[in-house]
């Protein structure tokens, strides 16, 4: 026994979570900025110093897969915001059947990404899709909504949007409620309209869910896969392919160093999108 | 309730219906159809009804590989959460109560694991090192650690409402730190246990990216990879891979309806706060 007294905290307790963190994710992580500098087959490498990086932002399908990242992400994380909190609006505001419409805005966040994208496939065929029949009720000729090179990679963020809306308009709702209601009142009192309500209570006070919703809905399209893969496959072509597929394309074609280097592209984008983005909500976070 | 609330609850329901509603309801539709009929993709009331024999082809198809893609996924949930509780909540307790220098760096360890992608072939490089590449165990290991830095958070601002007088009694009273941790705090934390429970649960079962690159093999299909390998191995029958979607999304229904408020608590954990 030591003479100083054990802390009834051990750092053991911490050992091995750290143990299966350190191992399966920053050894790894650590790793990849080593191995996007060669060129490798998982057995063998050969160093080429900043090749795949070059290759990265020469071929222009990689470097479409790059912008459409940023696109898909822009997109996806704005409209979620953007509804997510006129829904939270919506469905606080005491309608008719608010619980039983919160759990059907919701429910699509739970289930299966991949079941989502088949289903939406089929809705969106352009001749047989329930979607292209509607509108053709109304007088409009619906587009090829998935294989339209130039439509595809907003088809595919639209089912997104569809699918994690629910998530985002949650997490409005939890930041409304801890809005007190005096201040509804004081505005009201000064003659505030239900717009400048809006615009000068509701939006500065929500900010901390606003902050949440943003970043996570940004990490989340910049790093999206599942819901591309399920759709289109990147296609047609590489209209609709963002970093996480053309990952995932390199490693099934078997280079391992450019797949590796795109995973590194990733993290850095995502952490110049996200580190100053945190800094500046941090900065403007309204003091009361 | 005014009429306008009344009013405006009627007309947002009607455009719930058309846009969350109705996917669901073709996808049920798809899935009780005839081969023939499905393969139309029209959105119709199914002219004939198969819900019991497209439910007992889909589960056979392929020797029962929807069977085994349940059981793996099962398992690999079932572990992969046990130790996210059991790790998470002992990361979050020491966090929480020991301030010192180490924290940031399990703080820049816990923001690493929200916000990093991780380095897949790099990780396959160490897995296949350790002999734990296409194995459900090391499938399980690998949940753990891209879910740890949730369950850390969650776990530590649920502790931060436990007194500390609990523990300083055990401590008087001659408790080791694991008896502490284990027999007093651990029981405390059953709420937020089961918060976290149900939404890594989902989470891992709905996993599709993880397994396709860290578990390819046919004795190691996962369930939401049968619904991949459906799409294209039987792209003629839309009934089957329907019904298999649907048998996918009914647990997720089942739990959501039963642990509703426990779910959405897990999903807004940090909104208010930030």
């Amino acid at each position: 026994m030591t003479a100083k007294r054990r802390s009834p905290y051990p750092y053991w307790f911490v050992l091995p979570a750290a143990v299966v963190f350190t191992v399966l994710f920053l050894v790894p992580t650590i790793a990849s900025f080593w191995f996007s500098m060669t060129r490798w087959d998982l057995f063998q490498t050969e160093f080429i110093g900043w090749d795949n990086y070059r290759q990265f932002f020469k071929e222009p399908f990689l470097v479409q897969g790059l912008t459409n990242t940023l696109i898909y992400a822009v997109v996806t994380s704005g409209a979620k915001t953007i509804l997510g909190l006129l829904l939270a609006v919506l469905l606080t505001s005491g309608i008719l059947w608010q619980g039983f419409l919160r759990s059907v805005v919701f429910f699509p966040v739970l289930v299966s990404t991949i079941g989502v994208g088949i289903t939406f496939a089929a809705l969106m065929h352009p001749t047989k899709g329930a979607i292209n029949i509607a509108l053709s009720y109304v007088g409009i000729d619906g587009p090829s909504w998935l294989s339209d090179p130039t439509l595809a990679l907003y088809s595919v963020a639209f089912i997104d949007i569809w699918k994690g809306v629910g998530l985002a308009t949650l997490i409005y709702i939890a930041g409304l409620a801890a809005i007190s209601p005096e201040y509804y009142e004081a505005a009201r009192i000064d003659g505030a309209t239900r717009s400048q309500q809006f615009w000068r209570v509701t939006v500065p006070l929500v900010q901390p869910a606003t902050v949440t919703v943003v970043t996570l809905s940004l990490i989340g399209g910049l790093r999206s896969f599942d819901i591309i893969w399920a759709t289109t496959k990147g296609g047609p072509g590489f209209a609709s392919d963002v970093l996480a597929s053309v990952i995932y394309k390199q490693y099934q074609a078997g280079f391992y160093g450019l797949a590796t280097a795109g995973n590194v592209i990733l993290f850095l984008l995502i952490a110049i999108i996200i580190l100053p983005l945190t800094w500046w909500f941090n900065k403007r976070e309204v003091d009361l | 309730m005014t009429s306008r609330q009344r009013n405006t609850g009627i007309i947002a329901f009607l455009a719930a219906f058309i846009i969350f509603i109705l996917p669901f309801v073709f996808t049920f539709f798809m899935a009780v159809k005839s081969r023939q009929e499905a393969a139309l993709f029209l959105f119709t009331w199914p002219s004939e009804w198969h819900f019991w024999s497209n439910l007992v082809e889909v589960v056979q198809a392929r020797n029962y590989m929807l069977l085994l893609a349940y059981f793996n996924s099962t398992i690999i949930t079932v572990g992969a959460v046990a130790l996210l509780v059991i790790f998470g909540a002992m990361v979050g307790y020491v966090l929480q109560r020991r301030p010192s220098g180490w924290n940031k760096l399990i703080y820049a360890g816990v923001l690493m694991g929200l916000m990093v992608p991780p380095a897949v072939v790099p990780t396959i490089w160490v897995l296949q090192g350790l002999g734990l590449f296409k194995t459900i165990h090391g499938m399980i290991l690998i949940q753990v650690a891209y879910g740890l830095a949730f369950s850390v958070l969650l776990y530590r601002s649920f502790i931060a409402t436990i007194p500390r007088d609990l523990d300083e009694a055990a401590i008087i009273d001659g408790a080791k730190p694991w008896a502490i941790f284990f027999k007093v705090i651990l029981p405390l934390l059953k709420p937020v246990t089961v918060t976290l429970i149900l939404v890594q649960s989902i989470a891992i079962f709905n996993d599709f990216t993880n397994p396709l690159y860290y578990l390819p093999g046919r004795e190691n299909v996962t369930v939401q990879l049968t619904l991949f390998n459906f799409q294209s191995q039987f792209q003629s029958q839309f009934n089957l891979l329907f019904m298999n979607i649907l048998l996918v999304t009914i647990p997720p229904l089942i739990v959501f309806v039963i642990f509703n408020r426990q779910i959405v608590a897990g999903m807004t954990a940090g909104a208010v706060k930030g």
